[in-house]
């Protein structure tokens, strides 16, 4: 292909006015007719059997329409096992739970009558954390796991609070530590995070007299949405409409199913009236799903080359009370569980456990943010023990082409370079083992890397069709909630059309009922998925243009080409504009042929193949990997413990830069969400109450224009993705996986202390310091570089707490990992 | 209790009887359909429902209806339009200032308040007068160059080339 005309250009975003001047409708925004206003019943317990929920007093509020139970609605939903109902039945799982929901005339009146159901309720010994959950006699969070349908790709433990339990065995991990010269073996620990959207959950629902469903919800996935509704109140789709507005920001978690199965069983109860349910900031924190927790613990056996040989990764997920979608985030960090190294023996397991917090659900990484925290900083500390530069160390384990991953897939060089990614990070920052130091500064990297986590069989399709005015109408539904899906759409098309950017018309903001269908705007999918669908699809619409073409000029088909909105006979210097083709071509005498041109294609990924249950080894368990790294300058202030980002440095394989302002915002965006998780959030669960106790953006702070680092540095490697439009790969989630791993080495190099807890408090920086004694120590440099640029500290860097373990010790393979309530 | 306000909306008179606890916020969604101001919290911690009142930007969701009687309020819809945007607007996205947009209303009524008090603000001037607009989306980077190269348009400084 020739230079690409439009992908690589910084064509503004194609829904950018509508933005800048206020005219884009959320879903709040929209104004229907009597609409009534909900309000869900939410457990006041962590764990409780429910007894009795009596509504006749709600109802008497004036003003209330409908109540809604779980007596009356005892359907389950989830998108990979269907372990949750809309509301509880037997028993609420964790403090916020739902319980009921009412719809009245106005929301506060709505407010009050949920305040006048009563709910009787005998408390259950709660749950909060992951070995609670896996003890023997634990409090089984679902007694019922056994009987929940789900995908044949996950599997729950009856019996036990495990959800999900996914098995990487790869060379003779045993074997290969027992000859290892070292051993290391660290914990690490993530907590709960909120994906924190601006706009809040919002969906809006009517259910007519003639039976038709019509709902408006701000949601990633609105197949995905009328899907499982139609499944959880077996409906047949062409009852169910979903539509999607403007969408304010969603991170994964609005991905699946979420509120909209509350607001369709209210809306059955007041047929013909529209029900809106609006989730306030508080119960945002607390009632929608957040990111799961993560206990994890690393042994790594190194030779004396510094080639790690035998690694085992072991972790447990706090899935929180529902793991619907959270079994397919145990998934992927179970086949990608050795990050961006090549690992020779592998012993890996990745477990979800059920407790009873809030559920855990898709948060931007897809539960690769969490292994890589410790990952990342279990290379480094390797690296440092090792004597090693940790740069230098990263890119004598990282995969590369011919390197084989730890389901056994060998990659080649289409796959992505990681490699070219470090080396330009540290270049970018300077992390030289012998570059000048200057105490309490310093200086960490982390790498990354994602596939999309999604069924083999995840699909995009798209429809082109021409208007009147020769303008091409693009119709998406993948959905552009700030990643700029549309714009990207848009230059895909008119790139292979050949048309300039003002014939262009994109239709996202999908409704099932006419558009074409999309899986789900996940896993970083849609730049790949759909821009490959477009692609395709423009190869229909020009075998339309050129057969009409062909005849009107009298010119072979083959000869044809698009150019700037004509088809053109390079031979012959002839050409039709597309305005005189779009509806069909007239000859001078009437006659006619052809017709308005439209096409549709799709794109599935092709060659997937499951994990082995048993090995997880799969030649191609996932249709791409984006890889990537991040370093960052920090300062700490060994007084107090805090410390300032002063520089941060990012580069991705992305195959193909399509829009360098909108991959920008994505890096930048991306790096400050993972600074924010770095440094500051934390979802805090109070015990044994279950409540949530920073449930408001005062207490759970998010980074504001005060916490941008005064230089983010960008740059991109392009190795093409075979399968990829023009060789593009996804990126949206990448941008903020390493980065709080990157600040946790970035801190140890400042000033020795190695946090192994999300978030770096600075009470958690001044208490390292503070046991470390000595606040002048600073193992800012590794033992091999030390002498050289000996200004000040130690000069080496082995982390103070670190659990160097001997050769051939062991840290058990678990079978078996929880036990049972009966 | 309803109350009779009498107030002027992006210029034009507006009279409305409004009950005494309305936000202001409520008011221009529900009863005038002006949508651009959102409501990310509803507890003056997220700056989306920005609005000018007497042109200094205010929370229209700590701010009652009431409040806003006899004065002059301006939102999003009052700036600019398709063909015709204000120079914040046309550098939002000439930046890639705007992701979901859902606090883009905010943060450029934000930038305006800011501007008609500091025509000329330091990088330090922008992150601290929108240091209470919270975007989950961008990271702030493109927010803060558009605010400072419309500065510099309204200020009527030459144009750099193009964006970064
Ligand atoms: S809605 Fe007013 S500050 Fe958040
Ligand atoms: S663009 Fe989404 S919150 Fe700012």
């Amino acid at each position: 292909m020739s230079e690409p005309r439009w992908i690589g250009q910084d064509v503004p975003r194609v829904d950018g006015v509508e933005k800048v001047t206020g005219a884009a409708r959320y879903t709040a925004d929209l104004k229907f007719p009597r609409m009534l206003h909900a309000h869900v019943v939410r457990s006041p317990h962590a764990h409780a059997r429910v007894l009795d929920v009596r509504v006749e007093k709600a109802l008497r509020v004036p003003g209330v329409r409908a109540t809604a139970t779980g007596r009356e609605f005892p359907f389950h939903t989830g998108i990979y096992l269907k372990d949750q109902t809309i509301f509880a039945t037997d028993r609420v799982r964790y403090w916020g739970d739902a319980v009921a929901a009412v719809a009245a005339e106005t929301p506060e009146a709505a407010a009050e009558a949920a305040a006048l159901v009563e709910v009787e309720y005998e408390p259950l010994p709660a749950i909060f954390e992951v070995d609670e959950g896996l003890q023997p006699g634990a409090p089984l969070v679902h007694p019922d796991l056994g009987h929940y349908e789900c995908v044949p790709w996950v599997s729950p433990r009856a019996g036990t609070n495990v959800c999900n339990h996914v098995k990487v065995r790869k060379g003779d991990y045993e074997g290969a530590l027992a000859a290892c010269a070292h051993v290391f073996e660290h914990t690490f620990q993530v907590p709960q995070v909120q994906h924190v959207p601006l706009e809040s959950h919002v969906a809006v629902a009517r259910a007519d007299l003639a039976g038709k469903v019509e709902v408006f919800t701000s949601a990633q996935s609105p197949f995905t949405v009328r899907h499982l509704l139609c499944a959880c109140f077996s409906l047949p789709h062409g009852d169910v409409r979903v539509t999607v507005p403007a969408v304010g920001g969603g991170f994964g978690g609005k991905a699946g199913i979420g509120i909209e199965p509350v607001v369709v069983a209210l809306a059955m109860k007041t047929r013909g009236r529209w029900v809106r349910l609006w989730i306030e900031r508080a119960e945002e924190f607390y009632a929608t799903v957040v990111r799961q927790g993560l206990t994890a613990t690393l042994v790594s056996g190194v030779d004396r080359h510094g080639k790690v040989q035998a690694q085992k990764l072991h972790f447990l997920w706090n899935c929180g009370a529902y793991g619907g979608y959270g079994v397919n985030v145990v998934r992927a960090a179970g086949y990608t569980c050795g990050g961006a190294y090549e690992f020779p023996h592998v012993w890996g397991d990745s477990i979800g456990v059920y407790t009873n917090r809030p559920a855990g659900s898709a948060y931007r990484g897809f539960g690769m943010s969490e292994i890589h925290w410790a990952l990342e900083q279990q290379m480094e500390m390797v690296a440092r023990e090792m004597g090693i530069d940790p740069v230098e160390f990263r890119l004598r384990n990282c995969l590369g082409p011919g390197k084989s991953t730890v389901t056994g897939q060998v990659l080649d060089e289409h796959s992505g370079r990681v490699d070219r990614c470090i080396t330009r990070v540290a270049e970018m920052l300077d992390l030289r083992p012998d570059r000048p130091r200057t105490p309490f500064h310093g200086a960490g990297m982390a790498c990354a890397v994602k596939a999309p986590a999604m069924p083999n069989d995840a699909s995009s399709s798209v429809v082109l069709k021409l208007a009147e005015d020769g303008v091409l109408e693009v119709l998406i539904s993948g959905i552009d909630y700030g990643q700029g899906l549309k714009t990207v759409a848009a230059q895909f098309a008119a790139e292979a059309m050949d048309l300039p950017m003002e014939s262009i018309r994109v239709r996202g903001n999908p409704d099932t009922d006419l558009s074409p269908y999309d899986w789900q705007t996940v896993a970083s999918r849609q730049t790949w998925a759909t821009g490959n669908a477009v692609l395709r699809a423009a190869e229909q619409l020009k075998t339309q243009l050129f057969a009409m073409a062909a005849q009107a000029l009298g010119v072979p088909v083959s000869e044809l080409e698009c150019h700037n909105g004509s088809v053109v006979h390079p031979p012959s210097g002839r050409s039709l504009p597309i305005t005189r083709l779009a509806m069909g071509y007239q000859f001078p005498d009437g006659h006619t042929i052809g017709g308005p041109v439209a096409a549709a294609a799709s794109f599935v990924p092709e060659g997937l193949i499951f994990l082995d249950p048993e090995t997880g080894q799969s030649p191609k368990p996932v249709a791409k990997w984006t890889f990537g790294a991040q370093a960052l300058e920090v300062v700490v202030d060994p007084e107090t413990g805090q410390y300032r980002v002063e520089k941060v440095a990012a580069c991705y394989d992305v195959g193909k830069v399509v829009n360098p302002g909108m991959i920008h915002g994505q890096t930048y965006g991306g790096v400050m969400q993972g600074l924010g998780t770095g440094m500051m959030e934390e979802l805090i669960v109070e015990k044994p109450s279950g409540r949530v106790a920073n449930a408001s953006l005062m207490d759970y702070k998010i980074p504001s224009t005060e916490d941008l680092p005064p230089e983010i540095l960008v740059d991109y490697v392009e190795t093409p993705q075979t399968d990829g439009p023009l060789g593009a790969r996804g990126i949206g989630e990448h941008t903020m996986i390493p980065t709080a791993a990157a600040l946790s080495n970035a801190i140890f190099d400042a000033c020795g202390v190695r946090i192994l807890e999300m978030p770096i408090t600075a009470e958690k920086v001044l208490a390292g310091l503070k046991k470390q004694g000595s606040l002048g120590r600073c193992p800012g440099k590794t033992a091999a570089s030390g002498s050289s640029a000996g200004d000040w500290g130690p000069g080496s860097g082995p982390d103070p707490g670190s659990g160097v373990r001997g050769p051939g010790s062991d840290l058990l393979p678990r079978s078996d990992v929880a036990g049972g309530e009966k | 209790m309803n109350q009779t306000i009498s107030l002027r909306v992006n210029g034009l008179p507006e009279t409305h009887e409004v009950p005494a606890n309305q936000t202001l916020l409520q008011f221009l969604r529900e009863t005038l359909d002006l949508t651009g101001a959102k409501e990310g919290c509803n507890e003056g911690e997220c700056g989306a429902c920005l609005v000018l009142l007497d042109g200094r930007a205010v929370n229209a969701c700590l701010t009652l209806a009431v409040e806003a009687d006899g004065r002059e309020v301006t939102t999003i819809e009052g700036l600019g339009h398709a063909g015709d945007l204000h120079p914040l607007q046309a550098a939002f996205l000439k930046h890639a200032a705007v992701q979901c947009g859902f606090c883009t209303p905010g943060m450029i009524i934000a930038a305006l308040g800011l501007l008609r008090d500091n025509p000329d603000p330091s990088e330090e001037d922008v992150r601290w007068a929108m240091s209470g607009n919270l975007c989950r989306c961008t990271g702030y980077r493109q927010i803060i160059d558009a605010v400072q190269e419309a500065a510099a348009a309204m200020r009527g400084d030459p144009a750099p080339e193009a964006a970064p």
